[in-house]
């Protein structure tokens, strides 16, 4: 009952907020739906409690779905340890971004549809992290990137907000497509896209192939691969990473809630979800090892550059997204998860907090036009330095320190401990903790700090945010300084059995866990060591020498121009699928359908019209006519069928 | 109720012409009775059709509400449906209300002719889906071309002499070919009797010529790839309901000829053929997908995407499995709710600014916020977004293409990434941006008579999108029979040598 109420009160709230908004008016929208996650969250940290600690699971069937063959579904609730990480995460950030949206927002005339789709997105998501079968994972998948669509385009006069909506939709689907052909494979295979089922018929397919386009391939890799493309898209991983920052489109609050702290780590958790097949998948692990970390790279280098606020923050979820995905592919799940759930905490906070700067500066986000705003916004400024500290990973190794710094050394000593070729994950980690550093503190240093750039009466009427926005960010403060060092014990500690029980999988003999407690004395430092260059070097930068930072710039001029424009991806992209695709649509359409086709057709009409013009005209109203003739050859023909088939054997 | 022994499909597919008769003894001038008696009478044909999903025993494969009556000589006036056919019925009685009211406004000129097209043609269609005798079926199949022919050639576009004969030409060409065949069937088997035929085993080189036969006229019908030109050109020239019933029933015909005769009377040639028909539904759906991307007129592009969504029936039906066929009625019964509406949806704004351009467009959302919700509804259902019909389909075929074969999966999927694009692209350009075009600035949101159309189709969309159980039920068995004849024809073709 419980579980059905969580997932349940956001779509309750969404189908009144958006079928009645209108009716209700904004206000009552509003608290309707802001009460109904408050509430969900409250029980979320309940089934939190009862899960985690209290050694509970469950499963509970909801409706029978898409049943065909030996194909059987249905909607139900999967609750286990991870599913209540997620709950709690979702539901709390969520809950938190309809409190501040209440503030944000409050000029906006659409707002009953605003709160409509965030509820809505919040439902789709919390399908996806309860399904207990692939069908119902897929319809949160989509469920969210439809939310997703919806709210990136919420201004829709805005023609870049629109094309960003529907990249969004459109890469995510390439995701999807290779994670539905992984949904048909395992079918295939198994017969049961129930995740119990799948579980247990994976190990007998240990080293078997199949014949998949033509070639003999070993059918967990394979199938673990396209489901992990699933994942690259969602999570926005290199290559399909594209639609992220145009995303920034939308509201901040939705950049907060979907785009930083739930729906990008779908991906994540679709993999810790999966660990009993991606476990027995090592060669598909190596590529998410290597897909994470050139992510976590590549996000962080085209970071340093961004002038957008929202933009930088949306390369560091990029790149952190990336870290998730190299714990889980050295199969340190229980990192990765770590690391979703912290992250969640702080970068929600940062998202959060640039929105209360843009809410300040009257829709300004472009950071070169900021500057000296701690004095204006102190509470925000307070709160974005927590979330600072919390994403760089300040701390003392073996003694602790903000949330981002249990979680994300976690993983960079996982990435150690998981042996890759030269290292090389670990090495990319922690120059990438470097990056992180120097861009999260070039934030702070060009949004609060030094002389404003602003112009005068931008900075006069700056101001701090209401209370409706600043206590969400009090919350999740909280949450970056504390999450970390609560719940290492439990996540990652010695209680980690007992928290995460089978919800997680290891491939035995593999042992992650041990090999990380037996690291070089050096290793725990490497990052931290990163972090202070990182920020020391932002001092230098945009501290110490203002002048540096266009020095710089001038000087590797090719390299600058090549991550400001984000390593040209988007215009390779558009020359080598978009144009194409319009341009063959269009040869398809005149060329094959108009001139080979219709020219065939309309040949033969032409010499049949030729024909019959001799009887009938072919024009207007005379259209009767060729009816009449056919019904009289329908009837020759029948006539004659009967007669001769009088004498049928 | 209990309807045991009633003629009941008799009465719904002849109730339409009791209504048409009707009609035609109405003045010309009284338009308000024609359309009322056209309603009622399309109404009550849908709620007595609902009694035939009632009484429907779902554990059965066999012909249900059988009648059989001696016709002419040794064809027999004989009906009956199945768990493959039956919602074919419900759909076609469905839909007719909403074009009756869909026409209400819209058809000013020759109303009378107009309402009795449409309901003859309503009772030819139910009739195909009913029809257990071939020369039955034949007549209801190409009887339905007529009034079809007739509402294009007279309430249509421009440009609808062309259109409506080159819908005649393509479909007549096939149903020649079929009209042979049929003979051939009844020289070989002595019956023109469907259920005995289904028994009757033909020569494999017979059922090659047979099954080629058939499939020119069903091919055209679905249509696929490349005898598919005629459609775009016939909806954009037929008036909005017209569209509907060319869309939501006429499409069908072709998925359901080769569920009835194709497979299971030629199960040997359907095998060997069946990568020909792969090979042509996969083409429908990546090649009109992307022609789809470059429309300029919105019936067009809906038209193409049709045509993309049959690629996923056709590929269903010839994989032989459950999954398969199943999803391939799914999709059917689902591309019929949801192409109507996009229809219906085109058919609001031309009523409003006579012009189907997408260009002319732009920015609806601030005027018609309804609208806007409503055609979201439809372009996600064309999606294929989990949570609607559109999605239940399309998922089911492409399971069953992976057992099949890989290539056509791996091809076939990638036409959902196409779909998101073309169908987001229009409405984009439709719905969203800044309302800035002067023709624009007095459209009005959707009128109670809209809404009426519009809510069942929504309601219907995202129901069976959550719950497709009431439509998977019906078929079950019966496609379970269909898939385990097939399987025994084909051991059977193992075994036997070929000489």
């Amino acid at each position: 009952m419980i579980y059905a109420l969580i997932v349940l009160l956001p779509l309750a709230g969404a189908l009144i907020a958006g079928l009645f908004g209108r009716l209700l008016g904004p206000r009552p929208s509003e608290i309707i739906t802001t009460a109904f996650l408050i509430t969900a969250a409250v029980l979320s940290w309940i089934v939190f409690v009862r899960v985690g600690f209290g050694g509970e699971t469950a499963k509970v069937p909801l409706l029978r779905w898409i049943t065909s063959g030996e194909l059987d579904t249905a909607w139900t609730l999967r609750i286990d340890t991870l599913t209540a990480v997620m709950l709690v995460v979702v539901n709390t950030v969520s809950a938190l971004v309809h409190l501040y949206s209440i503030g944000y927002m409050h000029e906006d005339d659409s707002r009953p549809r605003f709160f409509a789709y965030l509820s809505l997105f919040t439902f789709a998501m919390l399908a996806l992290v309860t399904s207990d079968n692939l069908l119902q994972m897929f319809f949160g998948w989509e469920g969210v990137g439809l939310a997703s669509y919806l709210l990136i385009g919420f201004w829709y006069k805005n023609p870049e907000a629109n094309a960003a909506a529907i990249k969004a939709f459109v890469v995510n689907r390439v995701g999807d497509f290779g994670f539905a052909l992984g949904i048909f494979g395992l079918f295939a295979v198994t017969d049961s896209i129930n995740l119990d089922a799948v579980f247990a018929a994976a190990p007998d397919q240990v080293g078997k192939t199949m014949s998949f386009l033509g070639y003999d391939v070993d059918i967990l890799t394979t199938l673990a691969l396209l489901l992990f493309m699933g994942a690259m898209g969602k999570s926005a991983q290199f290559l399909l990473h594209t639609w992220l920052p145009d995303a920034m489109e939308g509201p901040t609050p939705v950049s907060a809630l979907i785009h930083a702290a739930t729906m990008v780590t779908a991906g994540v958790f679709m993999v810790a979800r999966l660990s009993p097949i991606f476990e027995l998948a090592p060669k598909a692990l190596e590529v998410v090892v290597f897909i994470g970390a050139i992510t976590a790279f590549f996000a962080a280098t085209v970071g340093l550059v961004q002038n957008d606020i929202k933009r930088v923050i949306a390369y560091s979820t990029c790149s952190q997204l990336g870290y998730m995905f190299v714990a889980c592919g050295v199969g340190a799940y229980a990192a990765g998860i770590f690391h979703l759930f912290t992250h969640a905490a702080f970068k929600a906070l940062l998202f959060l907090g640039a929105g209360s700067v843009i809410h300040g500066m009257h829709h300004e986000q472009d950071m070169r036009k900021m500057g000296g705003l701690a004095k204006k916004l102190p509470i925000t400024w307070v709160m974005m330095l927590i979330g600072t500290l919390a994403l760089t990973g300040v701390g003392i190794p073996h003694l602790g320190g903000f949330a981002g710094f249990h979680s994300k050394d976690a993983i960079i000593e996982a990435a150690y401990a998981g042996h890759t070729p030269s290292n090389y994950a670990f090495w990319v980690l922690v120059f990438a903790a470097f990056m992180t550093s120097f861009y999260s503190w070039r934030l702070m240093f060009l949004t609060f700090h030094g002389a404003t750039r602003a112009d005068h009466h931008t900075y006069d009427h700056a101001h701090e945010s209401p209370w409706v926005m600043l206590i969400p960010l009090i919350v999740l403060a909280t949450g970056a300084v504390l999450a970390g060092i609560v719940f290492q014990h439990y996540f990652l500690g010695e209680g980690y059995a007992e928290f995460w029980r089978a919800a997680l999988f290891e491939a035995p003999g593999k042992d992650i866990r041990h090999h990380m407690h037996e690291l070089p004395e050096w290793v725990p430092w490497a990052p931290t060591i990163a972090m202070l260059s990182g920020l020391g070097l932002a001092v230098i930068y945009y501290v110490l020498a203002p002048g540096l930072p266009a020095a710089t710039a001038r000087v590797f001029k090719p390299i600058y121009l090549f991550l400001l424009n984000k390593w040209y991806f988007d215009e390779l992209y558009d020359r080598l699928f978009v144009r194409p695709a319009f341009a063959i649509g269009r040869f398809l359409w005149k060329g094959v359908d108009g001139a080979v086709i219709d020219g065939t057709i309309d040949g033969t009409a032409k010499s049949v019209a030729w024909a019959t013009g001799r009887i009938v005209k072919l024009q207007t109203g005379y259209v009767y006519h060729y009816a009449f003739a056919m019904l009289i050859g329908v009837a020759a023909i029948l006539t004659y069928f009967i007669l001769a088939g009088g004498g049928a054997p | 109720m209990n309807i045991s022994g009633a003629p009941i499909l008799s009465v719904v597919t002849f109730l339409p012409i009791a209504g048409a008769i009707f009609i035609a003894f109405l003045s010309r001038e009284a338009v308000q009775n024609i359309r009322y008696t056209a309603l009622w009478t399309t109404i009550i044909t849908f709620l007595i059709s609902l009694l035939i999903w009632i009484n429907f025993d779902p554990t059965t494969a066999g012909f249900q509400f059988v009648e059989e009556r001696s016709w002419l000589g040794p064809i027999k006036y004989k009906m009956g449906v199945d768990g493959i056919s039956m919602l074919f019925v419900i759909l076609t009685a469905f839909l007719m209300p909403l074009c009756i009211l869909a026409s209400w406004e819209a058809i000013e000129d020759r109303v009378k002719e107009y309402m009795i097209a449409f309901l003859v043609l309503e009772a030819l269609m139910i009739g195909v889906f009913c029809a257990l005798d071939l020369v039955l079926f034949y007549l209801f199949f190409e009887g339905g071309l007529i009034p079809m022919f007739l509402i294009i050639g007279v309430w249509g576009g421009p440009r609808r002499v062309y259109a409506s004969f080159k819908f005649f030409l393509y479909t007549f060409l096939g149903s020649v070919l079929m009209l042979l065949a049929m003979m051939a069937m009844y020289w070989h088997a002595g019956t023109t009797d469907i259920p005995t035929l289904l028994q009757t085993k033909f020569p494999p080189d017979m059922q090659f010529w047979l099954w080629l036969a058939f499939f020119a006229s069903f091919a055209v019908k679905m249509p696929m790839w490349p005898v598919h030109t005629w459609l775009p050109d016939a909806h954009v020239e037929a008036p909005t309901a017209g569209s509907v019933i060319l869309a939501g029933i006429l499409l069908k015909m072709g998925g359901y000829g080769f569920l009835r005769f194709s497979l299971p009377m030629f199960p040997d040639a359907s095998a060997e053929l069946a990568p020909l028909v792969f090979g042509l539904s996969l083409v429908a759906i990546v090649a009109t997908s992307l022609i789809a991307l470059v429309q300029e007129d919105m019936k067009k592009l809906i038209a193409y995407s049709s045509v993309a969504h049959m690629g996923f029936v056709t590929m269903g039906i010839f994989t032989f499995t459950q999954q398969g066929i199943d999803g391939a009625i799914f999709q059917m019964l689902s591309h019929g709710l949801i192409s109507s509406a996009l229809f219906l949806c085109v058919g609001v704004v031309y009523d409003r600014l006579h012009t189907r351009e997408i260009s002319a467009y732009g920015g609806l959302v601030e005027r018609m916020p309804i609208y806007a919700v409503v055609f979201m509804v439809f372009t996600m259902g064309n999606v294929g977004l989990p949570g609607t019909s559109g999605f239940v389909g399309e998922f089911l075929t492409l399971l069953s293409a992976f057992k099949a074969n890989t290539y056509v999966a791996f091809i076939a999927t990638s036409g959902v990434i196409l779909s998101a694009a073309y169908a987001l692209y229009l409405y984009r350009r439709v719905i969203f941006g800044v309302l800035d075009k002067p023709s624009l600035k007095a459209m009005a949101d959707m009128t109670p008579r809209e809404i009426a159309i519009m809510t069942p189709l929504v309601v219907l969309t995202i129901l069976f999108g959550f719950y497709p159980a009431p439509i998977l039920d019906v078929t079950a068995v019966s496609v379970k029979a269909l898939v385990t004849s097939l399987e025994a024809a084909g051991q059977a073709a193992a075994v036997t040598p070929v000489p």
